[in-house]
C-alpha cells in the first residue's frame, strides 16, 4: 500500500518502453500498488525467464476494482487487498490458480495463508504478496511537546477529543480508507470491528465526528511526505509507510523524528495479494511470474525494499534483521493475536459506510 | 456553412444539381451523425444503467442487456429507485448546489479579471494584438494536470507563496499561508484554468466593434465611463454570455481542481459521483447522479443556444 510520485514515474515511463516491444515476445502485465516493489526484482526475472514484464502502478483499491470490474483491464497479475479480493472473487474478476504450476507454495506461510482464506476459502484464487498493519505513524518530538511524557500505546492519543485538541495546532491527518477506520474505531468502543450494522457503523463515525474539528487532512498517500518533512504529527497510516517516512525524514536529516505504533486495543490487519484476471491473456507467464516471486530469496529482497512483512515463511532467513526483528514489521505472536480482519461490505453497507465517511470529511 | 454553399457554389457541384444536393446532405449529417455516436448513444447507456441495480458482478449492475430474446424482462427489471434515494438523502442535494454556487463566483470571478484583461488587448496597437493572444493560450502548452499541481507547490503552508510573503516581511517566521486545501484555493484554481476560455471570446467581441462609435459619444459630450455602459459593454454581451457559459458549464461538473486543491469539506458534485463511482462502486446511483447534473446544465446550454441564434 504504498504511493509516491517518483515510483508512479519511473513506472510509468517502464510501461511506455514496455508497450514498444515486439508482438511475439513473451509478456506479463503486472499492477501492482506504486512503489511496492525492489525494481531490479523485475530485470532479473525477465533475465532469468525470457518473459518481459510491462508494470504498471496503482494507488487505491478503488480505482482497481472499478477497473476490474469493467472488464478487459488487459492485466495478467493484479494486487488487491484482502476484503477488496473477496468481492472481487465473488463478481468473478478472477481465474483459480493452476498450483501445479506453483511448486514454490510450499515456502508459504501457514498462519497467513490460514488468515488469508477467510476471504479466498481454499486459498484458490490468491497469494499472499505482502500483508501489514493499520496504526498509529507519530513524530515522537511534537507528539510529546503537546501532550507531555505518556506513553504512545493506545488510541486514546488520538481518539480522545481532549488529546486530539492539543495536537491540532501540529497536524492530524486520517487514513482516507473508509472500511479500515470503521473497523478500528467500532473495535475502539467495543463493538465486532466486522459488524456491518448500521448503529455501529454511526458509532464508528461518531468516534471520529469527536475529533473531526483538530483533524488537518484525510488522505491516503500524501501523509508519508507530510509526516516526514513535520507538516503533521500524528497519523492513522500503514505500517510500511510510516516506516518509510522515518527513513526518509532519516535521509533528509532534518531532524524529525518518526515512529509507528501499533495501539494496545488492537488493529486492522491487510493483506496484498496476487490473483490472475479471468481475461488475463498471458496466463501461463502470469503463473511463471507470481511463482517466481515466491522463490524465498526474492520475496525477502522485496520486504527488505518496502519494509513490509511478506506471507512467506521460507524467506524469512534472507530478510534484514532490522526488518525482520522490528515489532512493527513482524509484531510478535502477542500482538497478532490481537489484530483483526473484516469481511466485505455488501453494496448497500458499503453505501451507509461511504455515507457515514463523507459526513465525517465534510464536517456535517 | 449551406449559406456558403448557395451563394458561391464551387465550380464542379455546379455541374449536376443531384451532386450538390449530396455533398449538401452529407456536410450536413456529420455533426448529427457526431451527436448521436458521442452523445446521444452514450447517454442513453449512462441513462439504462442509472435504472438499474447494484449487483457483485462484472460489471457491478443488473439487469445486463443479454439480447432481444429476454427484453420483456430486461425492461421489467428497470426503475427509477435510484432518482429516488437521490431526492432523500440532502448530500446530493448540497453537492449540487454547492457545486452551482461555486461555478458561479467562479464566472462572476473571471469576467471581472477577464474583462479588462479582453478590452486591454482589443485596444492594444494591431500590430502586437496577434502576440497577445498567443500569450493567453500559451499556458495549453503545459498539462492542465501539471499546472494544477504547481499550485499546489505555491499554495501549501511551506510552498512559493509562504516563501515569498516572508522574504519581502509581510510575513513572520513562523506564520504560514493557510490557503491550501480551502475552498479559497479550489477559487484560485479554477479562476486560473479557466482565464483563457473567459478571455478569448470576450476579446472576440470586444475586437470587431467599431472604435468609431466612442469617438461619436466623446464629440457628443458623453464622459468615457458613460460611453463605457451605453456602447462597449451592451455591444460586448455576445462576449460576456459566451464566455460565461463556456466556463460555467465546466465548472460545475469540475472534479480535479476541487480534489487537488480542495479540503476535505469542499463538496462538490464531481468529487460526489467519483465516491459514487469507485468508493461504493454504485455505478446505477452514480450514473443517476450524472443524468440529473445533465439535465440541470441543460438549461444554461438553451440559453446560450438562444442568445447565439440572435447573434446570428
Amino acid at each position: 500500500m504504498r504511493n509516491h510520485l517518483l515510483g508512479m514515474a519511473v513506472a510509468l515511463a517502464a510501461t511506455a518502453l514496455g508497450s514498444s516491444a515486439f508482438a511475439q515476445e513473451k509478456v506479463v502485465h503486472v499492477y501492482n500498488w506504486s512503489d511496492y516493489i525492489d525494481e531490479s526484482i523485475l530485470a532479473d526475472f525477465t533475465k532469468e525467464t525470457g518473459i518481459k514484464v510491462v508494470y504498471d502502478v496503482f494507488d487505491s483499491n478503488d480505482l482497481v476494482e472499478t477497473k476490474l470490474l469493467a472488464g478487459g483491464s488487459g492485466y495478467d497479475v493484479v494486487v488487491p487487498t484482502a476484503p477488496f479480493l473477496a468481492r472481487q472473487i465473488q463478481a468473478g474478476v478472477f481465474q483459480k490458480l493452476d498450483k501445479s504450476k506453483l511448486p514454490n507454495m510450499t515456502n508459504l506461510w501457514p498462519l497467513v495463508s490460514e488468515r488469508l482464506a477467510k476471504y479466498d476459502p481454499g486459498n484458490e484464487y490468491a497469494i499472499n504478496y505482502m500483508w501489514g498493519t493499520t496504526g498509529i505513524g507519530y513524530n515522537v518530538d511534537k507528539v510529546k511537546a503537546a501532550l507531555g511524557d505518556v506513553p504512545v500505546d493506545s488510541w486514546d492519543i488520538l481518539f480522545k477529543p481532549e488529546n486530539a485538541e492539543k495536537l491540532k495546532s501540529c497536524g492530524i491527518n486520517i487514513l482516507d480508507a473508509s472500511d479500515e477506520t470503521f473497523a478500528i474505531a467500532m473495535n475502539y468502543i467495543g463493538k465486532d470491528p466486522d459488524s456491518k450494522e448500521s448503529a455501529d457503523l454511526e458509532a464508528g463515525g461518531e468516534v471520529y465526528k469527536k475529533i473531526r474539528p483538530f483533524v488537518k487532512t484525510f488522505n491516503a498517500s500524501a501523509y508519508i511526505d507530510e509526516l516526514a518533512n513535520g507538516d503533521s504529527c500524528i497519523t492513522i497510516g500503514w505500517s510500511g509507510d510510516v516506516l518509510q517516512a522515518k527513513s526518509r525524514a532519516e535521509e533528509a536529516g532534518n531532524g524529525v523524528n518518526v515512529e509507528f505504533v501499533i495501539p494496545k486495543e488492537g488493529t486492522y490487519m491487510w493483506f496484498d495479494n496476487l490473483a490472475i484476471p479471468a481475461d488475463a491473456k498471458n496466463v501461463d507467464e502470469a503463473h511463471a511470474f507470481i511463482n517466481y516471486l515466491m522463490k524465498p530469496e526474492v520475496i525477502a529482497k522485496a520486504s527488505n525494499y518496502v519494509q513490509y512483512a511478506n506471507g512467506n515463511l521460507a524467506s524469512q532467513q534472507f530478510i534484514d534483521k532490522e526488518v525482520l526483528d522490528n515489532p512493527s514489521v513482524y509484531p510478535p505472536e502477542e500482538v497478532v493475536n490481537k489484530l483483526f480482519t473484516i469481511s466485505p461490505y455488501g453494496p448497500r453497507e458499503q453505501r451507509v459506510l461511504n455515507r457515514v465517511w463523507t459526513q465525517v470529511k465534510t464536517g456535517s | 456553412m449551406a449559406t456558403v454553399a448557395e451563394t458561391n457554389p464551387a465550380p464542379h457541384s455546379a455541374k449536376g444539381t443531384g451532386g450538390h444536393s449530396w455533398t449538401r446532405w452529407l456536410v450536413v449529417a456529420v455533426p448529427y451523425i457526431w451527436l448521436i455516436l458521442f452523445f446521444v448513444a452514450p447517454f442513453l447507456i449512462i441513462f439504462k444503467i442509472s435504472l438499474s441495480d447494484t449487483a457483485i458482478a462484472m460489471p457491478p449492475y443488473l439487469p445486463t442487456f443479454d439480447g432481444f430474446g429476454s427484453i420483456g424482462e430486461f425492461f421489467s427489471e428497470l426503475d427509477f429507485e435510484n432518482y429516488i434515494f437521490l431526492t432523500d438523502d440532502p448530500l446530493y442535494i448540497m453537492s449540487y448546489l454547492s457545486s452551482l454556487r461555486i461555478a458561479a463566483i467562479s464566472t462572476i470571478l473571471l469576467l471581472l479579471i477577464g474583462y479588462p484583461m479582453a478590452l486591454a488587448m482589443a485596444r492594444a496597437p494591431t500590430s502586437i494584438r496577434p502576440t497577445l493572444v498567443m500569450l493567453v493560450i500559451l499556458p495549453f502548452w503545459t498539462s492542465f494536470l501539471i499546472r494544477v499541481y504547481a499550485w499546489i507547490g505555491i499554495l501549501k503552508p511551506d510552498g512559493l507563496l509562504t516563501l515569498a510573503l516572508q522574504t519581502i516581511g509581510l510575513m513572520g517566521e513562523g506564520e504560514q499561508v493557510q490557503i491550501f486545501r480551502t475552498d479559497y484555493a479550489v477559487f484560485i484554481g479554477i479562476v486560473y484554468s479557466y482565464l483563457p476560455f473567459m478571455v478569448l471570446p470576450l476579446y472576440a467581441a470586444l475586437e470587431k466593434m467599431d472604435n468609431t462609435l466612442l469617438e461619436a459619444a466623446s464629440d457628443l459630450g458623453c464622459p468615457p465611463w458613460k460611453a463605457f455602459w451605453k456602447i462597449t459593454f451592451p455591444l460586448s454581451l455576445p462576449g460576456v454570455i459566451a464566455g460565461s457559459m463556456i466556463c460555467f458549464i465546466p465548472i460545475t461538473g469540475e472534479f480535479v481542481i476541487p480534489d487537488l486543491l480542495g479540503g476535505a469539506d469542499t463538496l462538490m458534485i464531481g468529487k460526489t459521483l467519483w465516491t459514487e463511482f469507485f468508493g461504493n462502486r454504485d455505478w446505477p446511483l452514480a450514473s443517476a447522479v450524472a443524468v440529473i447534473l445533465l439535465v440541470m446544465l441543460v438549461v444554461p446550454i438553451m440559453i446560450f443556444q438562444n442568445q447565439q441564434k440572435k447573434v446570428v
